[in-house]
């Protein structure tokens, strides 16, 4: 297949897993929200850094009050990692490759961007968000099921496989990072609703119930950062993601340097030892590390198959 | 209300559907008795599911205005022009007989120019072509065919006559609304199709792959076929990535391709360099390598030129073609019918007065006000001037032109082009329309069933295309024996 062709099913997968996870997480917090007594004081800016989008909400909004924040997240087309911009950017990728994809993924796309950007008003206000968010999701896992039971699995569907687990493994370890840096550093006590926060983060990758299910302890920091990095059966957390972007990377010609960094990513993540990593107060530097480590791998691909690397060869 | 065929009333023009006031055409009569069972809310229902389907799909068009490209919904009106069977087999001999000579006539004029020497076309009318390339001069390609595929404009007149209004043999475009307009109508109408014989369309893409295999370098079941597309940006876009995806060819930009010492043409993959052995190129000749032709070119590939000649690549429509796509080359060709197969055209041209004629260009300028004016090579029908809907001082301005540059102008009297009722604000009103049937030549030729209908969305408008506010209609060749 064309190295072009690769490079954008690559981001539109990216894309469309982007979207979603911004869509669960935005869903989760504001499940927690009702909960909260009114006492507490949510801060929604820090999904704004989840993303890592800090500098950009600076520039455009004084007050990071929730209206500006979810706005920001979800609607508003200077933040390219906006629901909608990252849905407009996953459209422009499938109308380009539409001659490889099923014809009923780009339609899934192409109505989930219009249905986003036609519907955007009530995701930003507080009535119908849940429902607009919900709706997100669920496109997009429309696509992930047209993908997985209509399209061949060659060459293409690894490049969307490959989009996908890179942007999982990348997210779920920000919201990781987010979680402990908020929740467990320098505070010896346990915090007043931290299993809830912890529900929140384990919610927003839909993990809550496979937790449950496989962990059979009460929600606490340790096991919900284990759970979320190391477990190798739940489909979002780092180590599964990873294994996923190995297997298809192990699919694919020339692999060597890609699949190599794959490979030691999820070794290095799978051999951590978390409960000392957090009491030693490591856990930020080291979920940065893996972090890179993920930018290392998706640097590879670039190198490896995409136009710029061709070019230069 | 639900529609009432005895206040439809197309006078003075000829109607595609009804033959009179309150009488349908035979083959039209399952159509419009359909029609009229229906009630209004009905009508508008279908036609809001016509609308949204577009949408879904995705079928759009590219258009550029204030600076943006904009991405269009396709506009569609969804009553459908029926064309009897037995009137569209004459149709097809037509069209066939009439690139057979067209063919013939670009390999005559690259290679010896019999028919300029025989003192059938003067030379002046291709030395001065714009679209006249000496690159390919002394070449013949596979089956001596230089334009593989043939978009033709047809118009019928008020006395029910059909005419061939034009030829487009560079990069004619249009087929994959032919195709997406039948999707969306039996989407919408599909007890319609139960009980008549409409001609299917769809095995368009099908032969357009057997023909471009047909010119393959290299005889062999499964020849790698590429469509070249200028990009995302070309208003045709849409089709190019859907005829790549009907044929499972692969759908690539200049920038994918590069053509090696051996003089084969290549694509990047990911595994590589992997040879294309025929390319349907969507590029206008001027821009498909800087090499060979406008060095400016961001949008070719070095030297596609060099292996297209040495027999690397198959390329369609070949270098070249569209020095038969100009308008006075056009008023040629039923002498050309005549001279290489030696035959009666099938179809007429619409009669055309050269304005370098000394005679014709006499009476072109003392009838501006009656005549349809047009540059010999330019498409779209941008560069017109339609006599009857025209301001004195266009009138005037043409006449310079004209003078200026007699060889670049044609004219031709304006046809009351044939109506068909059409779904607009006010109701059901007579629209003027055209028809572009699409021709593949390979080994063989076939005619699409029909072609794709375009049709004035505004009142009294000739304008039929769809970057100046024309819609589309699908089209139905209906065989009433079946």
């Amino acid at each position: 297949m064309l190295s072009r062709v690769a490079e954008r099913l690559y981001w539109m997968s990216r894309y469309v897993e982007r979207a979603e996870n911004t869509a669960r997480m935005i869903k989760s917090f504001n499940v927690m929200t009702l909960d909260m007594p009114r006492s507490v004081q949510l801060s929604w800016r820090g999904l704004v850094s989840v993303t890592g989008t800090d500098a950009i909400f600076n520039e455009h909004y004084q007050r990071d009050d929730e209206r500006n924040c979810v706005k920001f997240l979800i609607a508003d087309a200077y933040n390219p990692g906006s629901v909608l911009s990252t849905l407009r950017a996953a459209r422009e990728n499938v109308r380009t490759t539409r001659d490889l994809v099923p014809t009923e993924a780009w339609e899934v796309v192409n109505e989930l961007y219009i249905f986003a950007r036609d519907n955007v008003e009530s995701g930003i206000n507080k009535r119908a968000r849940f429902e607009f968010l919900s709706e997100i999701v669920q496109r997009c896992q429309t696509l992930g099921g047209l993908v997985a039971g209509c399209m061949s699995h060659d060459s293409a569907f690894d490049f969307i496989c490959l989009g996908r687990s890179i942007e999982r493994a990348d997210m779920t370890s920000r919201q990781i990072d987010a979680g402990a840096v908020q929740l467990l550093i320098g505070k010896d006590d346990p915090q007043p609703h931290e299993g809830l926060l912890w529900t929140t983060v384990l919610r927003a990758q839909s993990g809550f119930q496979m937790y449950r299910q496989h962990v059979k302890r009460r929600i606490n920091g340790v096991d919900v950062v284990r759970f979320l990095l190391q477990d190798t059966l739940f489909p979002r957390a780092v180590a599964h993601s990873v294994a996923q972007a190995e297997a298809a990377l192990g699919r694919l010609p020339h692999n060597d340097i890609p699949l190599r960094l794959a490979v030691q990513a999820r070794r290095h993540v799978l051999e951590a030892d978390v409960e000392k990593l957090i009491v030693a107060e490591e856990l930020h530097d080291f979920i940065d590390v893996v972090q890179t480590e993920i930018g290392d791998i998706h640097d590879a691909i670039v190198q490896c198959w995409f136009p710029q690397a061709v070019a230069t060869a | 209300m639900s529609i009432d065929w005895r206040s439809y009333d197309p006078t003075p023009f000829y109607d595609e559907l009804i033959a009179s006031k309150g009488k349908p055409r035979g083959p039209s009569r399952h159509l419009t008795d359909y029609l009229s069972s229906l009630d209004d809310a009905e009508i508008q229902a279908r036609k809001k599911a016509a609308e949204l389907a577009i949408v879904e799909m995705g079928i759009s068009f590219t258009i550029y205005s204030e600076g943006e490209n904009i991405d269009r919904a396709w506009p569609f009106d969804i009553i459908p022009r029926v064309i009897p069977r037995r009137e569209w087999r004459a149709v097809e001999a037509g069209l066939v007989q009439r690139l057979t000579a067209l063919n013939m006539f670009i390999n005559d004029i690259y290679n010896g120019q019999r028919i300029v020497k025989d003192k059938i076309v003067p030379e002046y009318v291709f030395a001065n072509s714009r679209n006249f390339r000496k690159q390919c001069l002394g070449i013949t390609p596979p089956h001596g065919v230089w334009a593989h595929i043939c978009g033709s404009d047809l118009v019928r007149d008020k006395d029910g006559t059909i005419y061939v209004l034009e030829d487009n043999l560079r990069v004619p475009s249009g087929v994959s609304y032919m195709l997406e307009n039948r999707q969306v109508t039996k989407r919408v109408f599909p007890e319609l199709f139960e009980n008549s014989s409409i001609l299917p369309v769809d095995e368009y893409p099908a032969q357009l792959f057997d023909m471009l295999a047909s010119i393959s370098p290299r005889p062999q079941d499964y020849p790698t076929v590429a469509v070249l597309t200028p990009g995302i940006f070309n208003s045709a876009y849409f089709e190019h990535s859907y005829l790549a995806q009907r044929m499972g060819a692969h759908l690539v930009e200049g920038a994918d391709l590069v053509v090696g010492d051996d003089d084969c043409v290549y694509m990047r993959t990911i595994d590589g360099l992997a040879r294309v052995d025929v390319i349907y190129r969507r590029i206008d000749d001027e821009f498909m390598d800087p090499e060979a032709f406008n060095p400016e070119s961001m949008l070719g590939v070095r030297g596609l030129m060099r292996a297209w000649r040495n027999g690397k690549v198959g390329l369609a429509n070949a270098p070249g073609s569209g020095v038969a796509d100009d308008k006075v080359i056009y008023a040629y060709v039923p002498a050309m019918i005549k001279y290489y197969l030696d035959q009666d055209p099938i179809i007429p041209n619409v009669p055309t007065y050269l304005c370098v004629n000394d005679d014709d260009r006499e009476y072109v300028l003392a009838h501006l006000e009656d005549l349809v004016v047009k540059p010999a090579n330019e498409s779209g029908g941008y560069g017109m001037l339609v006599g009857p809907h025209s301001t004195k001082k266009q009138r005037a301005e043409f006449a310079q032109l004209i003078s200026k540059d007699p060889r670049n102008y044609i004219a031709q009297p304006t046809l009351a082009l044939s109506v068909a009722p059409t779904l607009c604000e006010e109701g059901l009103e007579p629209r003027h329309l055209d028809l572009r049937p699409f021709i593949l030549q390979g080994v063989r030729t076939d005619v699409t069933a029909g072609g794709l209908t375009r049709v004035a969305m505004r009142k009294g408008s000739l304008v039929v295309n769809s970057s100046q506010g024309g819609g589309s209609k699908d089209t139905w060749i209906v065989d009433e024996e079946a």
